[in-house]
């Protein structure tokens, strides 16, 4: 960590010029705390320092920089901003207010490949801020519809703005499903692989034959022009297919068809991923899942079982926990129980650290934005999460919670509503019910 | 333990009825409401308890569990103390107790013990997993007003969610319909224990409930016939109780009189002429502040109390107005925003409503969130000391045991670790409001029906036979 002392200074000095006319530039030293940078090991009594929204030294004995804003951290728990892998942030506002809703494609027989999920995004949602101050600063956004091909997620970083301002990296994933036949319009899980091997068949064959294809002398294909364009870095194993399967035997028909068609795949919901752990682990495949499942819903998920997490963790796959028991608005409202989840993880066998890495560090490797977020170390974005405690238990709160090194202060809506209603009688300029 | 084979009997006697001549009626008690006993012939005249529990209270040893830290939801938190249970009750709680010859001792070891928990609000059984049309059962969606239907006609034994709710410490729940009516139908109370027959999980004395629907959801599933808007919803209450009204009084006046002929039954306006008259205690599904309070209105136009309004997302706005009608709410520690009514949710709301007075119980709605009421109790208790409402650990343990008691009308049996009480305990493996607890151990009327430590006190469904298989259970 000595050397970081170094890099601080031209790292400082990198963000001074390119941020020279940013009014916030400023310096934060976050001290005393116990560190996790989750990249490495945690470090008591240690300092992080903040430089124009850039992590720019972690380590003990970190000298405090002259002006620097100084958080005494003494007795905290300082870790990177937690990282949800599983939202509709920002797609949905009211699930049941039909133009609050921007998270599923109609796309064409079931595939809507092409469909950017981000370009909707409401950054002026008010569940961004309430996620933001419980500790959450980057969520995956994921289009929801369930079609054999639903369209392209990507990461987004909690900062105030429009969707370019938040939006860290896209497409980090295309989203695809093999547990609905029904809504891949088929009658069969083996015609839906056969619809998905048909799929990424004519996206090779509309790569090959591009000029006829434009003169209109090519076969008719399953997929759109613009779906089978956005298939093509699908199949060269450029862009993860994030496939939702819940079934063990459903997983390894995705692992099948991943391995024979050269394709690079993510594992989510993955229920029962637990009965085919090491075969997830030999496939390097990594598994978005729960932490608080554990009822046999359908008999798509029979196996389900709480210790999923935990066993998969054990079989050396890598992990992503995201919120999926259902119920509460777990993608939106209540993003921010991703600490929840995590913290179940742990209860049911998954050690304190994985847990953590699992909604930090690992996300941001599974989408490739690790040299962004996810650690605490030099060159980040300073998304950094000062706790009272242990993150994980309730009792605990985000005391300060910097995205790019910003701290949102500015109460959000539910903080305007309890403000309102907190003593009684109400205040006279808000309407009563008088009894 | 006379009365078991009392109940035991009448069982046998029952079960024998379908083949052979009817049973004897039992005598009339002079001590009721004659509506309450069954007549001859049965279907001229009301019976209060057609389908009686049939739940045995499980025989078990005297248990004294000591070195404990016990929450007794009526009491500060007795560091390092003990509690001895016998034939089925609580008989002693406090820093030591004596033990009673032949009792089994347990080394609580500084873990913590708390009352079973209580959810006011399930659907287990009714929208079974694994769930699809063959098992949805919750709502009679065919009438805005289906007062005659009984949740427990719906509920399916061999849920295989009623075993993991037990593991999660839930003792005694309330299922109910669901809430696409105005009015729903009746609840019913459960132990949570493995039977056959929903009979052999109903709680033996627990009133019933009756479920009522405020808001979007009754508007929204009858749009096309009505009613289509919130004053219609209101509309259709006011009906259902000007008919259930007259019927009552018409019933009340004969069985007083026992002139002529006895009035025609109707098993809706039965229902409802029991909520009239005080017998069975009414939940009401209701987000919004104002529909609250309007709701409220209604019951005092026709004389009936709302036991508790369910959900109340907005409970916090009119939380003086409950703590002064004496109505419990059942609120979500932090569901929210997932339709319009419940777009005001703060995570808030469980405390402030509850620091004004009112009754508050964290009820879940939701198989998952059930199994985990102590972290929802957690989430609302550091939310409300996040917003300044100091609230402790006692006060919290409440809202998951003795508030929600007392909403079912059992606060008198259950809810606290009290003497007297039923034996319905927890041992955790730590603090119940830490993330990292769990269950170990769980007793119903004083016998241990779930060990985490040891499978074979592990209850599995018939569903589950076969069908489930456990990661213990694979061979890796």
């Amino acid at each position: 960590m000595i050397n970081t002392l170094n890099r601080k200074f031209n790292v400082a000095l990198a963000g001074l010029a390119l941020l020279a006319t940013a009014a916030s530039a400023q310096t934060i030293a976050i001290t005393g705390g116990k560190v996790y940078p989750v990249s490495g090991s945690p470090i008591e009594n240690g300092t992080v320092i903040i430089v124009d929204g850039k992590i720019s030294a972690v380590g003990a004995g970190i000298p405090v920089p002259a002006g620097a804003q100084q958080i005494d951290a003494t007795g905290k728990w300082v870790t990177p901003g937690l990282i949800n892998s599983s939202t509709q942030l920002g797609l949905v506002e009211i699930g049941q207010v039909a133009d609050t809703r921007s998270a599923s494609a109609k796309g064409k027989d079931f595939i809507a490949a092409a469909f950017p999920a981000w370009e909707g995004l409401n950054t002026m949602s008010v569940m961004i801020a309430p996620a933001r101050r419980d500790g959450v600063t980057n969520v995956v956004i994921l289009p929801t519809g369930g079609q054999l091909v639903s369209g392209q997620a990507a990461i987004l970083t909690l900062v105030d703005g429009m969707p370019t301002d938040m939006v860290l990296k896209t497409p980090v994933a295309m989203v695809a499903q093999v547990q609905d036949p029904g809504n891949a319009g088929t009658g069969a899980r083996g015609e839906l692989l056969v619809r998905l091997r048909e799929l990424i068949e004519d996206t090779r064959a509309f790569m090959r034959n591009r000029a006829a294809y434009e003169r209109a002398e090519t076969r008719d294909y399953i997929a759109s022009r613009l779906d089978l364009e956005a298939m093509i870095p699908v199949v060269q194993g450029k862009l993860q297919l994030l496939v939702n399967a819940d079934k063990a035997t459903d997983i390894d028909a995705a692992l099948r068809v991943a391995k024979e068609e050269g394709l690079k795949i993510i594992i989510g919901g993955g229920a029962e991923a637990w009965m085919v752990a090491d075969k997830l682990a030999a496939a390097r495949v990594p598994v978005l899942t729960g932490a608080m499942n554990n009822i046999p819903g359908s008999f798509q998920t029979l196996a389900t079982a709480q210790e999923n997490a935990a066993l998969l963790r054990k079989a050396g796959v890598q992990v992503l926990i995201i919120g999926n028991a259902g119920g509460g608005d777990e993608e939106a409202f209540n993003v921010r129980n991703i600490k929840q989840e995590a913290g179940n993880a742990v209860a049911y066998g998954m050690s304190w650290n994985d847990a953590l890495r699992a909604v930090t560090l690992t996300p941001a490797e599974v989408f490739g934005v690790a040299d962004r977020v996810g650690s605490l170390q030099p060159g980040r974005d300073g998304n950094v999460v000062v706790w009272s405690g242990d993150p994980f238990e309730f009792t605990s709160i985000a005391e300060h919670v910097y995205v790019r090194g910003r701290e949102y202060l500015a109460p959000d809506r539910q903080q305007l509503l309890t403000e309102r209603y907190k003593k009684f009688p109400v205040p006279q300029n808000i309407p009563t019910i008088s009894r | 333990m006379k009365s078991y084979f009392v109940r035991f009997a009448l069982i046998a006697a029952v079960a024998g009825c379908t083949q052979a001549k009817p049973a004897e009626p039992p005598k009339p008690d002079a001590s009721k409401d004659s509506a309450a006993q069954t007549g001859p012939g049965g279907i001229s005249r009301p019976n209060a308890d057609p389908f009686p529990s049939t739940y045995v209270q499980r025989a078990a040893a005297p248990l004294v569990i000591r070195n404990v830290n016990i929450m007794t939801a009526a009491g500060p938190t007795i560091r390092n103390g003990a509690v001895s249970i016998a034939h089925g009750k609580i008989v002693a709680v406090g820093a030591t107790v004596d033990v009673p010859a032949g009792a089994t001792v347990i080394d609580g070891g500084g873990k913590y013990v708390t009352p079973g928990i209580i959810d006011t609000h399930s659907h287990l059984g009714v929208y079974a997993a694994p769930g699809g049309g063959a098992l949805s059962d919750g709502n009679e969606a065919t009438n805005p007003v289906t007062a005659h239907v009984w949740a427990e006609h719906s509920v399916w034994p061999q849920d295989p969610q009623f075993p993991r709710n037990l593991a999660g410490g839930v003792t005694t729940l309330q299922v109910l319909p669901g809430s696409a009516n105005l009015i729903g139908g009746r609840s019913v109370v459960l132990k949570v224990v493995p039977a056959r027959t929903v009979q052999g999980m109903k709680f033996p004395g627990a009133k019933y409930g009756l479920k009522m629907a405020c808001g979007e959801n009754p508007k929204r599933v009858y749009a096309s016939r009505g009613p289509s808007t919130r004053m219609g919803n209101v509309a259709g209450y006011r009906a259902a109780w000007i008919q259930a009204e007259t019927y009552r009084r018409k019933w009340d006046k004969w069985n007083k009189d026992h002139k002529g002929d006895p009035p025609s039954r109707d098993l809706g306006q039965e229902t409802l002429a029991e909520v009239l008259r005080g017998n069975i205690l009414v939940h009401n599904h209701c987000y919004r502040a104002d529909e609250m309070a309007q709701m409220i209105d209604i019951s005092k136009e026709f004389g009936y109390r709302i036991r508790a309004f369910h959900h109340g997302v907005e409970a916090y706005k009119v939380a003086d107005i409950l703590a002064k009608e004496g109505i419990g709410g059942s609120l979500w520690a932090d569901w929210g925003s997932f339709k319009m009514e419940a777009i005001d949710a703060i995570r808030g709301n469980v405390a402030l409503t509850s620091n004004a007075g009112a009754r508050v119980a964290v009820h879940s709605d939701d198989p998952s969130g059930s199994q985990r009421l102590n972290q929802e109790a957690a989430k609302a208790m550091a939310a409300g000391n996040a917003v300044g409402i100091p609230v402790t650990e006692d006060m919290a343990i409440k809202w998951i045991t003795i508030n929600p008691a007392w909403q079912l009308g059992l606060d008198d049996k259950i809810g606290s670790i009290e003497p007297g009480k039923d034996a319905d305990l927890i041992l955790w493996s730590g603090n119940p409001f830490s993330v990292y607890s769990k269950p170990e151990k769980v007793w119903i009327d004083g016998s241990m029906y779930y060990d985490r430590l040891d499978s074979r006190e592990q209850w599995r469904t018939d569903f589950e036979l076969g069908f489930v298989t456990r990661p213990q259970e694979m061979n890796r």
